[in-house]
């Protein structure tokens, strides 16, 4: 699917160069270097603790690398993360909602913030199949169902991002199915995602990252990582 | 259904140039703000409910029946002072707890507009807070009744309001992240609210006496000297508060 | 490195004025300035307690710009300037606010008087410059602490001359005790108490620039062994994987 471009965009994706972080004293991630060319995949594996969420948020512009540069769809990091503002949608652990509100007003809200018309509220709520329960207060839906209106939200401005933090974790398989489009590989979208479930991570993925306790285990093309590698991480 | 998503991508990449202005996107968070406050009701029952009681605290503490000048005033202002500190606590807790800072971020929106809303929501809660608060101070403590004089009651604490908001949304912003927030945040808060107090007050009393000057003379002597303090002390805060908004709410 | 290269002047220079300007100014208090008619011998802590209350209001001042400073370079010793600018203020002024007790218990029979505007609020601005520590350790990422701690340094630093302002316009104040006047003192003394501020000024630079340096040493020693134990710890795991 092609895309249209923004001038500034690269055919670099991501780029990090020795990119670390650390939090009080202590460095959670160091030292990851990697390459990512648009519309590619890589996924993030490795045990809890190491650094996936991190990297994530650092690629959001969320945070700031203490160490290393990076470059995400061309804003330089550390110095430019409000040239990301809008550019990146990231579903994560934290859905990102207030649970008071309908998932039609936080979609509207965050459209309203993105500078969007209502109409692409329904559009959303379409997409996601969410339209049925989109007039009721977030805290009173099922996990699946708030998982669903987390992705809408990440999608509102169209990014040609996606960061996905254990994307398919809430979701049935009816739901996965509707959101391949979406968020999936079939999106053309340029994706970072993490997972505990390391096979279906390697069929979504173009590269892959292995980090065991912030560092970089090993950055390697999906069909080059065997089982070893990925004992590697776990242990 | 995805069928319809390629065509309005195309529409909403190229509308996220205009990105929405500092105003705006306060409005809309502000807009929020009520929306929510108003359907749980976190902060205004409390704040109303602990003015009234310091109201009552303060006739058991003091003996006192009827205040008027001096006292009446300082007591209102106190009472109104502990209120604000209730709302500072729990300012931002909702984006804390539910992703909205993070939300916020990711947004192409700058992040002074969430602390611009706030600021302006706190304004509106001290507002309704004394629309409820000084009736009941009127029944339980005042000596005088303050219809005569609520032109002037009304300017000193407009103002009044003006700087608890400003000051109490700097504040509010630098703990919500601290440990022990409850107890750091009226540390901050207090000494920072004693010009405001002071002024408060001093414009209030010769309004509570039982003879109180005409708003004229007022207004020309006292009432003037203390609007002009207030409003001076919030203008400070105000411009080095929008100044330093933005390097509160980045990670 | 060799940092002396790029210091101005002597290093020593800072420290040996104070030393003198502190010896000139306490001998000029006992043996040159007279006594004062009314208060007598206890006048003389005028020439402690109030350069003391002036530096310390303008320590914490000179801490909020080097606040500002920090935020507008990002460079975190201006951070650390920042902080000792306001520690060394925060001990001064709990100087003053014993020297300020002393006299006057001496003068009025109380511990504490209610009558002197630039007191009160200057005990306003202690109580808030006492939560600067508890601000900063309550905020545990680094980067963040020093952030928030420079926000409220400016804050704090704005507050000093608002609040001495309001206090003063106060109406219990329309007969305030005459501590720090300066107005009509005759010469004797005027000189003496320029001496004093100069020196109580000088020793606040000394102490500051002391400090900061000490703290500046100790941060790099700590970070330097944080490096070596790091690297260690790395070598430790390459070898576990090479014997694995």
């Amino acid at each position: 699917m092609s895309r249209p471009s923004s001038p500034e965009s690269s055919p670099l994706a991501v780029e990090l160069q020795g990119v670390g972080r650390e939090f009080g004293e202590r460095p959670v991630l160091q030292g990851v270097t990697l390459q990512l060319a648009a519309g590619q995949t890589l996924a993030i594996l490795g045990a809890n603790g190491a650094g996936k969420t991190t990297l994530l948020r650092l690629v959001a512009g969320l945070i700031e690398p203490t160490w290393g540069r990076a470059r995400v769809l061309g804003a330089k990091l550390p110095g430019e993360r409000g040239r990301l503002r809008g550019r990146v949608g990231l579903v994560g652990h934290d859905p990102l909602l207030y649970r008071d509100l309908t998932a039609r007003e936080n979609l509207a809200l965050q459209c309203r913030l993105h500078n969007l018309g209502p109409e692409r509220v329904e559009e959303l709520l379409g997409a996601v199949g969410a339209s049925r329960f989109a007039d009721r207060p977030i805290r009173e839906l099922s996990r699946g169902m708030v998982q669903r209106v987390a992705v809408a939200r990440a999608l509102v401005a169209s990014p040609p991002l996606l960061l996905l933090d254990e994307p398919q974790a809430n979701l049935d398989p009816q739901a996965r199915a509707n959101l391949e489009p979406l968020v999936g590989r079939a999106s053309g979208r340029t994706r970072l995602l993490t997972s505990h479930e390391p096979q279906a991570a390697l069929r979504e993925a173009d590269l892959v990252l292995g980090l065991r306790a912030g560092r970089a285990a090993f950055l390697l093309p999906a069909e080059s990582v065997g089982s070893r590698e990925l004992e590697g991480l776990y242990r | 259904m995805s069928a319809t998503l390629p065509r309005t991508e195309r529409r909403a990449e190229v509308e996220l140039r205009r990105r929405p202005t500092t105003l705006s996107a306060a409005a809309t968070l502000l807009a929020v703000e009520l929306k929510l406050e108003g359907r749980t009701y976190e902060l205004l029952p409390g704040m109303a409910l602990f003015v009234i009681g310091a109201f009552v605290v303060f006739h058991f503490a003091l003996n006192r029946g009827a205040l008027e000048g001096d006292l009446a005033a300082g007591v209102l202002a106190v009472a109104l002072l502990l209120g604000a500190l209730l709302a500072v606590n729990r300012l931002f807790v909702r984006e804390l707890e539910q992703g909205g800072f993070e939300a916020l971020l990711l947004a192409p929106v700058p992040p002074a507009a969430l602390l611009l809303a706030k600021t302006a929501a706190l304004f509106i809660y001290m507002c309704l807070l004394e629309a409820v608060g000084l009736p009941a101070y009127a029944l339980l403590l005042l000596a005088r009744s303050p219809l005569g004089v609520l032109g002037g009651v009304v300017a000193v604490l407009a103002l009044a309001n003006l700087g608890v908001a400003v000051l109490g949304g700097l504040i509010a912003a630098l703990t919500i992240r601290a440990r022990a927030r409850e107890l750091l945040a009226p540390l901050l808060y207090l000494p920072l609210l004693l010009p405001v107090l002071i002024g408060a007050a001093s414009g209030l009393s010769p309004l509570f006496a039982v003879h109180a000057p005409s708003f004229g003379r007022w207004l020309a002597g006292e009432g003037g000297r203390w609007l002009t303090v207030l409003g001076l002390y919030d203008l400070v805060f105000g411009l080095i508060g929008s100044a330093l908004f933005d390097f509160l709410l980045e990670d | 490195m060799d940092r002396r290269k790029h210091r101005k002047g002597h290093p020593a220079l800072l420290p040996l004025a104070t030393a003198l300007a502190i010896a000139l100014a306490y001998s000029l208090t006992f043996f040159y300035a007279p006594l004062e008619a009314q208060e007598g011998f206890l006048q003389k802590i005028f020439y402690l307690h109030v350069p003391l209350a002036i530096v310390t209001l303008c320590g914490f001042v000179f801490g909020g710009l080097l606040g500002a400073l920090h935020l507008k370079t990002g460079d975190p010793r201006w951070d650390l300037r920042s902080y000792v600018a306001i520690h060394i203020g925060q001990i001064f002024g709990v100087c003053v606010l014993i020297t300020g007790s002393i006299w006057a218990k001496g003068s009025w029979g109380h511990w504490w008087v209610w009558n002197e505007p630039t007191l009160d609020s200057f005990l306003i601005i202690m109580l808030l410059y006492c939560t600067y520590q508890p601000l900063r350790f309550a905020i545990e990422d680094r980067r963040r602490q020093a952030r928030y701690a420079s926000v409220f340094a400016i804050t704090a630093g704005a507050f000093v001359p608002l609040s001495m302002v309001v206090v003063r316009l106060a109406p219990q104040y329309v007969h305030p005790r005459v501590l720090s006047s300066t107005n009509n003192l005759p010469a004797s003394m005027g000189i003496t108490f320029v001496v004093a501020l100069v020196a109580i000024a000088l020793l606040y630079l000394s102490l500051w620039r002391f400090e900061v340096e000490v703290k500046s040493l100790r941060l790099r020693l700590k970070r330097a062994e944080a490096r070596r134990a790091q690297a260690i710890e790395e070598e430790a795991g390459r070898e576990e994987v090479m014997v694995s």
